[in-house]
């Protein structure tokens, strides 16, 4: 399934979500702290709110929740 | 342990206030407060620093107030998260507009830097607002801030010994009588408990205001300025109904702030979902965007409302030494500074750089 | 109409029996299928004829009119209920630590929950660690998916997991499931009295420093599964006006738990009362695990001044030792003033500093405003 990261093409695997996909695309950042640390997925249930991204234009989505769609356009950061 | 020579009960942004305007004019303070420095309306609140024209006196203690606000900004810490984003006051409609023009030369006469809007203007400066506004004022000295840290900075700069955990449940020109039994005498107290001053004077004609407030995720730049609908100022007047009236203000964190509702006669601090959402309609009415933003959470807080909607300052009346600092409704965090020097103006038998008799308690007491 | 808020073990079992009595039933959950976590991604079913709504979260609710205001990715809409059961499971209890903010350092549960939906975690070096029967499972999950498991670091002393050990003797189904996990996790090493005592990497994490006893050493890792135990999700039931609360107790108790409000909810307090024995039983074992894992005190002293506490908001724990309630750390720092709500800074805080969270306001979970207004 083809989306979109940070303008990136990425070929991800189908029926997952979109931090899954994330994740196996190998990115390790999915938003920047208030201090600016890099942050990524940590309770993996919609709790923690570290996996935050971008999708099609509407920020602060949880994207452990989200099932990848294709032509997802997401931005991390 | 030595005696103070002043005591102000509660450590809200009036407070907090009064104990650095005391402590600075050579006093030893204590304050007391039941619970967080910084908590109650203070925190339940917008920071709004703002400039209003409802009166003269209201005008004069507002303007007053924010050049005190100017001169301690420099030296407000971070987390005060001071922001001098200007208030933006919008028109709907063509009578609307009238009142901006209005503002406009009542400021103008008074000193206060505001520029009219049209309507071109107006969209370019808030983007985010809906098309076939009238126009708006700006005023660009008003700004924000983050209440509860800006009354710890203030509680913190005063020196005053704290007794947190307190509670006052009676003064008298001797002093003040704790819950738990204790008493503490002092030459002078200072009342700054907001609304809950009727728990210790039921005569005055102070009541609790509900309002509710909801705040969002970060979206820097959704909104630059604090941006007020003219038709709050009917909200604030009317004493009788429940009402809403569009408020939005960015903070620093990029967070928005969304407001405003009015209530009379609850006392229960529920979250009402018929009001949040009555409120976020408004809102919505006025920017479409916000509808699709995240909001964190909702809470709600009471105003310490007047009927004549000014704040009461002074010496309680039948009382020599007990002085009343609340009453502020929507403006506490604003006239907190001016509050505090009033206050200390009386105290001291100093001249003050505005009337003070606008603000006499003795109007209040029934 | 019984509504209930969850389609773990304990929301199932409520649906199956309230179902079994005749009562017209609807489950909600926030994932696309039942399970919830521990049975995430099994392909459970929920008994005929109960309703499901997939991928919706309770934002709040009017228990004086009886609806629920639910949210999903594009809309929202409202539930009304005759009944309300709350099966909302709970949530992994996470402690701040050196560097516990780096990508890669996951809950034992989260990663299992990532993994299960897709992650590929063959070959990768992962370490797990912190405390509970999580641990075991969660190691044998990923071992069983082709993962390296380095090593599986408990933090309980083996004295007291042995003791624990011989309890199991009473309950033979628990006898081999433990026998199960054990044979699954043959060959990966296991050390008790053991904790993470900080992670390190640049953009990610690279390997976790732990300590047994005085031995302090050094493992390399592509991923770290850590957690500390379970916190119940109690927030939605706490906005609703509940106030004696079931908890959180694993699977056996989540199951004769939600089997009791089902029957009650559907009318029958008779058949509930019957569950009673079984339920003790299972809050004694609950109990029993509860007391084998205690967290020790020592780990109140792994985050350093400069750690962060509070995730969402960036609070250093420095910052934090001012505050004398969870109150004023909200007020004066910002702490729990995130999205995440102070569900995982509270449960640290109240860990490091004993600290009550006293307030809950709608929404329980971040909503849209959209979402707020309503019809």
């Amino acid at each position: 399934m083809l989306i979109l990261i940070d303008g990136k093409p990425f070929d991800g695997p189908e029926d997952t979500t979109v931090a899954v996909a994330l994740l196996m695309a190998g990115q390790t950042m999915f938003r920047r702290s208030i201090s600016g640390e890099p942050r990524a997925p940590l309770c993996g249930m919609g709790i923690c709110f570290e996996c935050r991204v971008t999708i099609d234009g509407c920020a602060h989505v949880r994207s452990c929740q989200i099932p990848v769609r294709e032509g997802m356009e997401i931005r991390t950061g | 342990m030595s005696l103070p020579d002043a005591i102000v009960v509660g450590a809200g942004i009036v407070g907090a206030a009064c104990a650095r305007e005391l402590s600075h004019s050579g006093l030893r303070v204590t304050v007391c407060e039941s619970g967080v420095v910084g908590g109650g309306a203070t925190a339940a609140g917008m920071g709004h620093l703002a400039v209003m024209d409802d009166s003269e006196a209201q005008f004069a203690l507002t303007s007053y107030s924010q050049s005190l606000w100017r001169n301690l900004a420099a030296e407000l810490p971070n987390d005060a998260e001071y922001l001098p984003c200007g208030s933006l006051w919008i028109a709907a409609d063509e009578e609307e507009m009238a009142e901006v023009h209005r503002k406009d030369r009542y400021y103008k006469q008074r000193g206060i830097p505001v520029e009219v809007l049209d309507a071109k203007q107006l969209a370019e400066a808030e983007p985010n607002l809906r098309p076939g506004m009238a126009g708006g004022l700006i005023m660009h000295a008003d700004g924000v801030c983050y209440p509860p840290c800006a009354a710890k900075f203030l509680l913190e700069r005063s020196g005053a010994q704290l007794l947190q955990g307190r509670r006052v449940v009676a003064v008298d020109d001797g002093g003040v009588l704790f819950a738990d039994g204790t008493e503490l005498a002092a030459g002078t107290v200072v009342m700054a408990t907001g609304a809950a001053i009727t728990d210790l004077f039921p005569q005055l004609a102070v009541a609790p205001r509900k309002g509710h407030l909801l705040i969002t995720d970060r979206y820097p730049g959704f909104v630059k300025h604090q941006i007020i609908e003219l038709g709050y100022l009917k909200s604030a007047h009317s004493i009788a109904s429940d009402s809403v009236a569009f408020n939005v203000q960015p903070r620093r964190t990029g967070q928005l702030l969304i407001g405003s509702s009015r209530q009379y006669g609850v006392t229960d601090g529920a979250v009402e979902s018929a009001m949040l959402s009555r409120m976020l309609s408004r809102a919505v009415q006025y920017m479409p965007g916000l509808q699709h933003l995240s909001s964190i959470r909702a809470w709600t807080g009471f105003r310490a409302a007047t009927p004549d909607k000014l704040p009461l300052i002074g010496r309680a009346p039948r009382l020599c030494n007990v002085l009343l600092a609340t009453g502020h409704e929507g403006l506490g965090i604003s006239t907190s500074l001016a509050t505090a020097r009033l206050i200390g103006d009386e105290l001291l038998g100093r001249v003050s750089a505005i009337p003070r008799e606008p603000y006499h308690p003795a109007r209040a007491f029934c | 109409m019984i509504v209930i808020v969850g389609a773990g073990p304990a929301g199932m079992a409520a649906a199956r029996r309230a179902r079994e009595c005749g009562a017209e039933v609807t489950v909600v959950d926030d994932n696309p299928a039942p399970g919830g976590q521990i049975w995430r991604g099994e392909g459970r079913w929920l008994a005929d004829g109960v309703r499901f709504v997939p991928s919706a979260r309770v934002v709040s609710g009017d228990t004086a009119a009886k609806t629920l205001l639910l949210e999903t990715e594009r809309g929202a809409g409202e539930l009304p209920y005759d009944r309300l059961i709350l099966a909302t499971g709970s949530r992994e209890l996470f402690l701040p630590f050196p560097g516990w903010t780096l990508p890669g350092i996951f809950g034992v549960g989260g990663l299992q929950a990532l993994a299960k939906s897709g992650l590929a975690v063959r070959r990768k070096r992962i370490l797990v660690a912190g405390s509970g029967p999580l641990l075991l499972a969660g190691a044998s999950y990923f071992r069983s998916k082709g993962a390296e498991v380095v090593l599986i670091a408990e933090q309980a002393d083996a004295f007291s997991v042995a003791r624990f050990g011989a309890q199991l003797l009473r309950h033979p189904a628990k006898v081999l499931r433990a026998a199960q996990l054990q044979v699954s996790l043959l060959g990966v090493p296991t050390k008790h009295g053991c904790w993470v005592e900080a992670a390190e990497g640049t953009d990610r994490v690279e390997c976790i420093h732990l300590r047994q006893g005085s031995r302090a050493f050094t493992e390399p890792v592509d991923y770290a599964a850590i957690a500390w135990g379970l916190v119940p999700n109690t927030e939605l039931a706490t906005l609703l006006g509940c106030d004696s609360l079931a908890g959180a107790g694993g699977v056996d108790v989540s199951t004769v738990e939600g089997e009791i409000a089902g029957l009650i909810a559907a009318g029958r307090e008779d058949l509930a009362r019957e569950l009673y024995p079984r339920r003790d039983k299972a809050i004694r074992f609950a109990k029993a695990i509860d007391e084998t894992f205690a967290l020790r005190p020592d780990l109140r002293h792994l985050p350093k001044p400069e750690t962060i506490v509070c995730r969402c908001e960036d609070v250093t724990l420095e910052r934090l030792q001012f505050c004398n309630s969870f109150r004023a750390a909200k007020l004066h720092t910002r702490c729990g003033m995130g999205p995440c709500q102070a569900r995982i800074c509270g449960a640290a805080t109240r860990f490091l500093f004993g600290w009550q969270d006293d307030s809950i306001r709608p929404p329980a979970l971040p909503a849209r405003i959209g979402t707020l207004i309503g019809s």
